[in-house]
């Protein structure tokens, strides 16, 4: 295995999030009753001509100027022919030899916390063809062309990426930053973000590529993980049994965890690009591209260095928060009403009680139980010392669980630290008293006995002492 | 009063308003002329009747208060390439034979919002291609001043029911001549508009970069009034032009002193008619007559220009003509036993030789390794066949020359020759794959039969170009001519 290098190169089709068509004023919503938002453009009609929504321009242009691209100032429709129900045309419109973006980057994190640039050749925009429907029309197929003329972004990565795991680290980079972009909505399962993954290996050390094959059908990253390590191994097995990679088209199948033929090289379509004469070239100028440069946001890139220099934070818990736009917003709120001084504390509650309440109940960071400012009314406490951080977390929970804010249930479970030193000290005295023979056993040199009177204060206060305090003040009385 | 037939839709017009005839009568007229003379010449394939009385009531009610614009009444023909709603719309197919477009195109809708009211949907070559009107699914259509002879195509029924009479006007597409052809075949006013000019909304598209509406009138005056109000952006196609239109009437009568026409040395050279050149050649002495300069001007890409469409509009249609797949709309064969029968049965049985013939044809130049070598090419030559004519209109202001080789020809005569059909259209394709707009207008007979005058003009010069042949119609009757059997 560790003789042959694996080479992945993405294609990813991130549906953009226009209100209306590429090409038509339907809507785009998505679980609309089949063929209710198809109009006479999208089925294709006699004489129907396509109108470009410049809204999808938009767009391509935004995530062409966050990726480092050439937005071109002149890109061209082709229409790609082929034949198939839920394409009504008879050809999908699309960008070809003139992409509206070229020539973009993404950096990467790799494991052992290097960095690594993913070369962008490319993104078109194009329409989305509608689907068939195979099962409940007995002999039939049903058509839905709902999605048909729906846009795309088509994202074509180089073959930049070695391993299963740079090509998920580059694709959730890229999920992420249509997110922020607000360009599309990322959902996986409903086809909004998807990914066909080019896959080949090569013996170590050899230049030339080896023969590829793409992997379809790949809409979530665990599928897509799991689909390039098996069609990692199936190539080896291959070459090393003496056999030849054919060129082809494969199928993922999650319900068996492999891929299989769908079609090859020879059987692929002629599409017969050529120009789109029903659309003129997109000319956009550098007026449009600097106006839309101005509405780019904070690219995730950008506020994880921001976070490591000015908050002090690690690289990993920069891109851990700066992940989704949802999550750093709320992390900055939090921030905002904490103050200066304990962003590391807030990172680490954000990306511990908070994202494991979160994990739990399978909700998104915007439909948290507890919002920014509530999470920072009770880091308060931790910051003032009313309560420890292990309190804390046990106020969390009822903050989860009930819409209160931490002081009043602090207040109402009494879970108020002991900071007074003559309550501390009557305490210890107590517990030594009780405890005659441990205690004679540290005096005599078992150090090991102070986590005992430690435990035994905590234990007796229902772990509201002032823990700094309980050491200081054990340490003074067990001395004697 | 003059026959309501012999008069010009500007006649009528002025008919109308002064209320010597009213909307309905007019309709009446035609449409009873359309019930006399229609089945020998098969010029229309539907007539609407019912809905043509039922609009000319409603424009008489406009014109009674006074209202209504300058064509308010009036009746005309559309091709049936235009789609029309709930209303039959066949592109001459069986494809389509049984298809009720669910919309209006723009030019219908203009017009009918204009007042003009639709009679009924004109015979054509099947999805426009072809020269003849002989690749209809409903028949050929007859040549009013012939009966055995062909109309020209592809508008050749829009020709036809101008031609007889039938209609006052019609409209018409032009994609490598079929307004201009036709209406030098029967002796009518042809226009083809720049490129962009009139919305392609809801004309069913044979080739895309070339298609062009258009209209076929009695006179220049009458084809700058119709095309005032069909032209004008549209929203809806991205091909149109958001460029103003000038009141095409207004300048018609401008004096033609010092123009400088441009004699095509090509069109001049093998392959026209000697007669037929004569007649050309008497119009500019007209034209001289008045003023005009002549000057020769050489295109020498322009011979490429047959060659060069017979790859562009056979590769637009091939793709244009894919969503006639029996899935949705129109012909769909019997019982299709799976998809790949479906698609081979319907479009096998739905389409007539000549459209599978071009979708062919289409289908093999932009496949893949013959791509550069014809569609690129043929797009390059496109290019200098369109700055030959840039730089003859640095020196010109219009071109003339002819507008077909030869008069109408026989029907059947050359249905088994495709080459031969095509080179009919060697004198209109220029203008086409170059988006000039340009004209046909009737300048004599050769034997019984009309002879056609083109005149070709720079882009978006469709007001100088109505100028030139509305002066010319001033000095000749020409264009008054109707066939015997129909006056």
């Amino acid at each position: 295995m560790s003789s042959f290098e694996t080479v992945i190169g993405l294609e990813i089709h991130a549906q953009l999030a226009t209100k209306t068509k590429i090409f038509s004023s339907a809507s785009t919503a998505f679980g609309a009753a089949p063929n209710s938002q198809a109009n006479l453009v999208d089925l294709g009609y006699p004489g129907v001509l396509p109108v470009l929504n410049l809204e999808a321009v938009r767009m391509a242009t935004k995530f062409g100027l966050a990726i480092g691209a050439t937005v071109s100032q002149r890109s061209v429709f082709a229409r790609k022919n082929y034949f198939y129900p839920d394409l009504p045309k008879g050809y999908q419109i699309s960008q070809y030899e003139k992409p509206i973006v070229e020539k973009g980057r993404m950096d990467i994190l790799l494991e052992d916390g290097s960095v690594k640039t993913v070369g962008i050749t490319r993104a078109h925009l194009e329409e989305d063809a509608g689907k068939s429907l195979h099962e409940d029309f007995q002999g039939f197929s049903g058509i839905d062309l709902n999605r048909a003329g729906t846009p795309l972004l088509e994202i074509v990565s180089e073959p930049d990426m070695r391993s299963a795991k740079e090509a998920i680290a580059y694709l959730k980079k890229i999920h992420t930053l249509v997110r922020y972009l607000e360009i599309c909505d990322g959902n996986m399962q409903e086809g909004s973000f998807r990914c066909d993954a080019n896959v080949s290996v090569r013996p170590v050390g050899q230049e030339k590529f080896g023969t590829r094959c793409e992997i379809k059908n790949l809409n979530s990253f665990r599928f897509i993980e799991k689909a390039i390590n098996y069609e990692v191994a199936r190539q080896i097995d291959i070459i090393e049994g003496g056999g030849t990679i054919r060129q082809e088209t494969r199928l993922y199948d999650p319900d068996r965890g492999e891929t299989r033929a769908l079609r090859s090289k020879e059987e692929a379509n002629d599409y017969r690009y050529f120009p789109d004469p029903d659309l003129l070239p997109v000319a956009i100028d550098t007026a449009f591209i600097d106006a839309v440069r101005r509405t780019l946001p904070e690219l995730p890139d950008e506020k994880a260095a921001r976070y490591i220099e000015k908050f002090s934070l690690s690289a990993y818990d920069a891109g851990v928060l700066t992940a989704s736009r949802e999550m750093a917003d709320y992390y900055e709120a939090v921030l905002a009403a904490l103050g200066a001084g304990q962003e590391k504390l807030a990172a680490n509650w954000v990306m511990g009680e908070l994202s494991g309440a979160l994990n739990k109940d399978g909700i998104e960071v915007t439909a948290s139980r507890v919002d920014a400012g509530r999470l920072a009314g009770l880091l308060k406490r931790i910051v003032d010392e009313t309560i420890s951080g292990k309190i804390a977390k046990e106020v969390f929970e009822s903050m989860w669980a009930e819409d209160k804010d931490a002081d009043a249930i602090i207040e109402s479970k009494g879970l108020k630290q002991i900071t007074d030193t003559g309550a501390i000290e009557k305490v210890i005295d107590e517990i030594m008293a009780a405890n005659p023979k441990q205690l004679a056993d540290y005096r005599s040199g078992k150090d090991k006995l102070f986590g005992f009177f430690v435990g035994q204060v905590m234990k007796v206060t229902g772990g509201k002492a002032n823990p700094a305090q309980v050491n200081d003040l054990l340490k003074r009385k067990l001395a004697g | 009063m003059t026959e309501l037939h012999h008069q010009t839709l500007a006649e009528l017009a002025a008919g109308l308003k002064a209320r010597r005839f009213s909307s309905v009568e007019l309709t009446r007229h035609f449409l009873s002329r359309i019930e006399r003379f229609n089945p020998e010449l098969n010029a229309l394939v539907t007539i609407t009747g019912e809905q043509a009385l039922a609009a000319a009531a409603k424009a008489d009610q406009q014109l009674a208060a006074g209202a209504g614009g300058p064509l308010t009444g009036l009746p005309i023909a559309h091709k049936d390439i235009f789609c029309t709603d709930g209303v039959l719309t066949t592109c001459g197919s069986k494809m389509l034979s049984n298809f009720v477009a669910p919309y209006d195109a723009t030019i219908v809708e203009k017009l009918s919002q204009a007042g003009v009211i639709s009679l009924g949907k004109a015979n054509m070559d099947e999805f426009a291609m072809g020269s003849s009107n002989e690749t209809s699914f409903f028949g050929p259509v007859k040549n009013p001043w012939d009966l055995k002879k062909v109309p020209g195509g592809s508008s050749g029924g829009s020709a036809a029911v101008v031609a007889a009479r039938m209609a006052p006007a019609s409209t018409g597409t032009d994609t490598g001549g079929s307004i201009r052809q036709p209406a030098a075949l029967t002796s009518l006013t042809g226009i083809k508009p720049t490129y962009g000019r009139v919305s392609r909304y809801g004309m069913i598209a044979f080739a895309s970069s070339l298609d062009q509406a258009g209209t076929l009138t009695q006179s220049a005056e009458d084809a700058a009034l119709l095309l005032g109000a069909m032209a004008g952006f549209d929203p809806r196609d991205s091909t149109s032009v958001d460029t103003p239109v000038p009141d095409y009437t207004a300048t018609l009568d401008q004096p033609l002193a010092g123009l400088k026409i441009g004699l095509l040395k090509e069109f001049f050279e093998k392959g026209l008619d000697e007669a037929n050149g004569k007649l050309v050649r008497d119009a500019l002495k007209v034209y001289e007559a008045m003023g005009a300069k002549l000057v020769e001007v050489s295109l020498p890409n322009l011979p490429l220009s047959v060659p060069t469409y017979y790859v562009v509009a056979p590769a637009e249609c091939s793709s244009n003509l894919s969503r006639f797949d029996g899935v949705r709309f129109g012909y769909r064969c019997e019982k299709p036993v799976d998809l790949l029968d479906l698609y081979k049965r319907s479009r096998g049985e739905g389409f007539g030789a000549e459209v599978k013939r071009r979708i062919m044809t289409g289908t093999y130049v932009l496949s893949a390794g013959y791509y550069d070598a014809y569609y690129l090419k043929a797009q390059k030559i496109r290019r200098l066949i369109a700055n030959d004519f840039e730089r003859a209109f640095g020196e010109v202001d219009v071109l003339i020359g002819p507008t077909s080789p030869t008069p109408a020809f026989d029907i059947g005569a050359k249905v088994d020759d495709p080459i031969t059909m095509y080179l009919n259209d060697i004198y209109t394709i220029g203008a086409n794959l170059a988006g000039l707009p340009a004209m046909s207008i009737p300048c004599g007979f050769l034997g019984g039969l009309p002879v056609g005058l083109q005149i070709i003009g720079p882009h978006f010069g469709e007001a100088k170009l109505l100028n030139v042949a509305h002066r010319y119609q001033r000095e000749t009757q020409w264009h008054r001519e109707i066939p015997q059997a129909y006056r």
